[in-house]
Formats: structure tokens, C-alpha cells, sequence
């Protein structure tokens, strides 16, 4: 069990802010780091990894600080984005130096058995540079796993995968973080860290915009309008009685059901019982329209 | 040293087309040797000229930077040191071992064809070609802690490495009084000179005051090397 502490960690390069003033703990499970290209996730994880200082705050695995401290590479294991590989060598033996390197005392079988994990146990004796984008990030993947490390940093890991290999991706994350591990992958796509992550860190224009999973997430956003669904007894009374409260912003009754922009949800959410009730109006539903992280995002992203 | 790290390097020295420009060099060099000693019947004259001028100014350090730039700065460049750097292993191991592969590419590709060289130029004086295989290796060992310290610490170590091989070491060490002092070039042939008596050989530098600067600049370029790579930043992708 490790826990990745990011306190008050801000990073600049010159005049360019990269990562402002973020405050995260990644504990274990899987914990997708969501945000658009260049909004400082890359910067955050090479900050984990250990290959980059923050400017101000500190960066800590278990407690210890990570930059400049090698032993900590016991127990994390690192997927970079980049896909240099020693490609030269086959995938076994890319794995292999890789357990060597981390002085296991049986580099051979860990290797085997970090290869069949990602199930490339018959590409294995053939060159990297053979390999497909997808193969390739298999082979990484085994060498950051070789060591059974208790902390898995993934940069953008889904990049260049066809649909299946995601899924395996998928599945072989959720496994790793199931057993208890600390995992953290970054990505700017939204179903796939919608799909494996029980945790969410959205980072925005290097800031810390949320945490939580989807729906906390959306939770917070309690000043977000959302579009909520009813259908009652008597949607067009209710409809009025909802209009001339100001938490929400907008009624439709066109779609067969009661649609209603709702601007305030902690006030919605209260009133809406009491008002039905009031009114002698049976609710038979109320449900938020789009539940996606992608409406989450686009809020987010828009508020900035 | 570490094993497992020599062999990556290996890979990646070998691995690539870059690694055929190893081969050619000493090539070059020998074939000058042999069509020279075949269309002019006294050699003796100009045999030291051309291992010095054209073999420890052009070969070695040409050889050292393909070696030397070839194990560590290909790597960095391309990330795939993140491989290395991502383990429970000394900065010092990884700087030492990668110096060590370029030392041990350059006896094999520029300190032994030195050596073929000087005897297919004048088989009779093999104690010269000894002396030449020798400043090679000095020569050697500190171009590669100079293009090590290189490597970690500009992002354009071949083009920088280049211009200094080509222009400080191969011209300005050769014909400028002043740089000639400073020149890897100069203190190796000192070595040489030491260790023959043929007449031409003559360097600038007194002996010990050039066995003092090749060990200053192999230390001082060694541990620069380990205490950048200590704080690699790594570019990310944003």
C-alpha cells in the first residue's frame, strides 16, 4: 500500500506556468489524472517519477520525497509516454534487463511472468522494432511491472491503441489496482478514464479543477447547470412551480417529460420533494440527462 | 560498472546504422596507410606526420565522440534513459559504465587500427605504432569523460562535441601556438613522444604537466557527467 502526496506543488518553466499550486493524494486503486493536452498532467507525472523538480512544494511517496532518490524506484514502476525502447532487443530481453537492473534475484522468471501479465508470451522472443504501437506499450508495460512494484505511473497509456488492446489495457489495470496497488494514468480522453478509474484527478490549465469519482465530481459542481429530467403526474404544473424558482434557469416540455435547467443543485434538490408535495404532485422521476464525464469536462474547461 | 548496462549500450552503440560511422573511420584510416605505403617508397619521412595529424587530431577524436556521444546522449535524447534512470542504481554506475563501453569501442576502433596503421606504414619500428595505440587510449579516455560531461549536459552534444573535435583538436591544436597547450590532442602526444624516439614526434606539452591534465580532465568531466545526470529533468511532453 503507498500513497503519491502532492503538496502545494506549483512547477514553472521561465514565464510559463505548468502546474499551479496542485494538492493531490493518490492512494491505492486506480486513479485516472484527466485533463486537455497541456493542462500540466504530463508535468505532474514526471514530477511522481521522480525526473522533474517542483518549483515550490513537495512531491512524496510514502513520506519520502521522490526527486533525486533512487531507492524509491524499488516501488514504483513507470510507462512513459515516449516510445523509445531499446528496440534492438527483443521484448524479452528488454524485460529481462529490466528485472537485471532492479537487481531481482530471479530476473529470468520475473520476466516471464511480467511478459505473460500482458499476454505477449508469443511476440516475446521477436525484436521490439517489429512490434505494433499497441505491442510496444505491452513491452513497457511488463518492464515497469517486472518488479511488482506498488506504485504504476502510465503516461498517456491508451495513445495509438487499437480498441481491443484498450480493453486488455483496461482490464489489466483495474486487476493491478483490485490488488491493492497504486496506480495513476493520465489521459485527455474521457470514456477511458470514465472506464477504469474508481478515482478522478481533473487538472486544468495546471491547476487542480477536481477529485473525486465522476459523480463526486460533478457533485461539487454545484453551480454547474444541468439538465434534469422529471416526469410526474402533472409535469406542465410542475413545470411552472419549478420556473418561478431561481435555481433553475429554464423549463421544456416538449420532450415527452419535463426537462429543466437547473442552475442551483443543492437548492433543486431540496425543493423539488417539497414543492411536489405542496402541489399534490406524484414524482415518478428525476434524473440528471447527462451523467457523462464529457459534460464534466466541457463545464470545467468552459469555466476557465 | 554494471553489466546489464554495458550490454543496452552495446545495443544501442551496434544497433543502429549510426554505429556503421565507427567502422568507417579506422577503415579510412588504414586504407590512407596502405595506398600510401604502397605508391611511396619512403615512408619513414612522413609516417608520424600522418598518425598525428590525421590519426590522434581527425581518427581519435572523431571516434571518441561517435562512442562516447553514441552511449549516453543517443539515449537521452530519445528518452529511452528513463529505462536506466527509473532503477535503484547509482548515477555513478551508469556515467562510469558508459564511459567504460566508449573506452573499451575506442581500444578496439581507434587505438588498435592506430597501432595496424603505424606498422603497415613502417613494419621496421613497431615501437612507435605501440607508442600511438598508446596516446590513442590516453587520448581516448579523456575525449570520452569530455563528450560524456557533453551528453548530459546539452541537448546538442554531437554538434557541439563536432565542432570542437573538428576545430579546437584537428586545426586550432595543431597550428595555434596557444590552444595547442589546451588540446586533448597535444598531452596525448606527449605520451607518444615519451614512449618513442622517432624524430618528428614532438609535442608542446612537457610530459607531466600533460599526464596532470588528462587525469584533470577525466575526473572533472566524469563527475560532472554523474552529478548532471543526478538531476536529469526529463522533457515531458507538454
Amino acid at each position: 500500500m503507498s500513497v503519491i502526496q502532492i503538496d502545494q506543488v506549483s512547477r514553472w518553466y521561465g514565464n510559463v506556468v505548468a502546474v499551479n499550486d496542485v494538492t493531490m493524494t493518490i492512494g491505492p486503486g486506480v486513479t485516472g489524472l484527466l485533463g486537455p493536452n497541456g493542462a500540466g498532467k504530463s508535468t505532474l507525472i514526471t514530477m511522481m517519477a521522480g525526473f522533474l523538480p517542483p518549483s515550490t512544494g513537495t512531491v512524496t511517496l510514502d513520506g519520502v520525497p521522490v526527486w533525486q532518490n533512487q531507492a524509491a524506484y524499488r516501488h514504483i514502476g513507470l510507462v512513459p509516454e515516449t516510445e523509445a525502447v531499446y528496440d534492438t532487443l527483443t521484448g524479452a530481453q528488454f524485460v529481462r534487463a529490466n528485472a537485471e537492473l532492479q537487481g531481482l534475484s530471479n530476473p529470468a522468471a520475473a520476466a516471464t511472468a511480467a511478459i505473460s501479465t500482458v499476454e505477449l508470451t508469443d511476440a516475446a522472443k521477436r525484436r521490439i522494432s517489429t512490434y505494433s504501437k499497441g505491442m510496444k506499450q505491452r513491452i513497457k508495460m511488463a518492464a515497469a511491472l517486472v518488479h511488482e512494484p506498488s506504485v504504476l505511473l502510465l503516461d498517456e497509456p491508451f495513445n495509438g491503441m487499437d480498441p481491443r488492446q484498450r480493453l486488455h489495457l483496461m482490464d489489466l489495470l483495474r486487476k493491478i489496482g483490485a490488488d491493492g496497488r497504486t496506480v495513476l494514468f493520465s489521459s485527455h480522453i474521457l470514456e477511458e478514464v470514465q472506464q477504469v478509474a474508481t478515482h478522478i484527478e481533473v487538472v486544468i490549465s495546471g491547476r487542480h479543477a477536481a477529485s473525486g469519482d465522476y459523480r463526486a465530481i460533478r457533485t461539487l459542481m454545484t453551480d454547474r447547470p444541468v439538465l434534469y429530467r422529471l416526469r410526474s403526474s402533472d409535469d406542465r404544473r410542475l413545470a411552472s412551480a419549478l420556473i418561478a424558482d431561481p435555481c433553475t434557469s429554464g423549463a421544456d416540455l416538449a420532450a415527452g417529460a419535463l426537462q429543466v435547467q437547473v442552475a442551483d443543485f443543492e437548492r433543486f434538490s431540496r425543493i423539488v420533494p417539497a414543492l411536489a408535495r405542496d402541489l399534490g404532485i406524484r414524482l415518478l422521476e428525476v434524473a440528471p440527462t447527462d451523467e457523462s464525464l464529457e459534460s464534466v469536462f466541457s463545464y470545467l474547461v468552459g469555466r476557465r | 560498472m554494471n553489466v546489464t548496462i554495458a550490454r543496452l549500450t552495446m545495443s544501442t552503440l551496434f544497433g543502429h546504422r549510426r554505429g556503421l560511422l565507427l567502422f568507417i573511420l579506422p577503415a579510412v584510416l588504414l586504407v590512407l596507410c596502405v595506398l600510401l605505403a604502397l605508391t611511396v617508397d619512403d615512408t619513414a619521412d612522413f609516417s608520424t606526420a600522418l598518425l598525428q595529424m590525421f590519426g590522434l587530431a581527425v581518427i581519435v577524436p572523431l571516434v571518441s565522440l561517435l562512442a562516447a556521444t553514441g552511449a549516453l546522449a543517443s539515449e537521452i535524447d530519445d528518452g529511452s534513459i528513463v529505462y536506466l534512470l527509473s532503477k535503484p542504481i547509482k548515477r555513478s554506475t551508469i556515467i562510469v559504465t558508459k564511459a567504460l563501453v566508449a573506452v573499451a569501442v575506442i581500444i578496439v576502433l581507434a587505438a588498435v587500427p592506430m597501432v595496424i596503421a603505424g606498422l603497415i606504414l613502417d613494419f621496421g619500428d613497431p615501437q612507435t605504432a605501440l607508442a600511438f595505440g598508446a596516446g590513442t587510449l590516453v587520448a581516448g579516455i579523456a575525449y570520452t569523460a569530455i563528450f560524456t560531461a557533453l551528453s548530459v549536459m546539452s541537448g546538442n552534444a554531437v554538434t557541439i562535441g563536432l565542432i570542437y573535435a573538428l576545430l579546437w583538436e584537428g586545426v586550432m591544436g595543431q597550428y595555434v601556438g596557444g590552444a595547442k597547450a589546451l588540446s586533448v590532442q597535444q598531452w596525448s602526444l606527449a605520451v607518444v613522444q615519451h614512449l618513442t624516439d622517432a624524430p618528428h614526434v614532438k609535442s608542446d606539452v612537457k610530459l607531466p604537466i600533460a599526464l596532470i591534465l588528462l587525469v584533470a580532465v577525466t575526473l572533472v568531466g566524469i563527475t560532472l557527467a554523474i552529478s548532471r545526470l543526478r538531476s536529469l529533468v526529463l522533457s515531458t511532453a507538454e
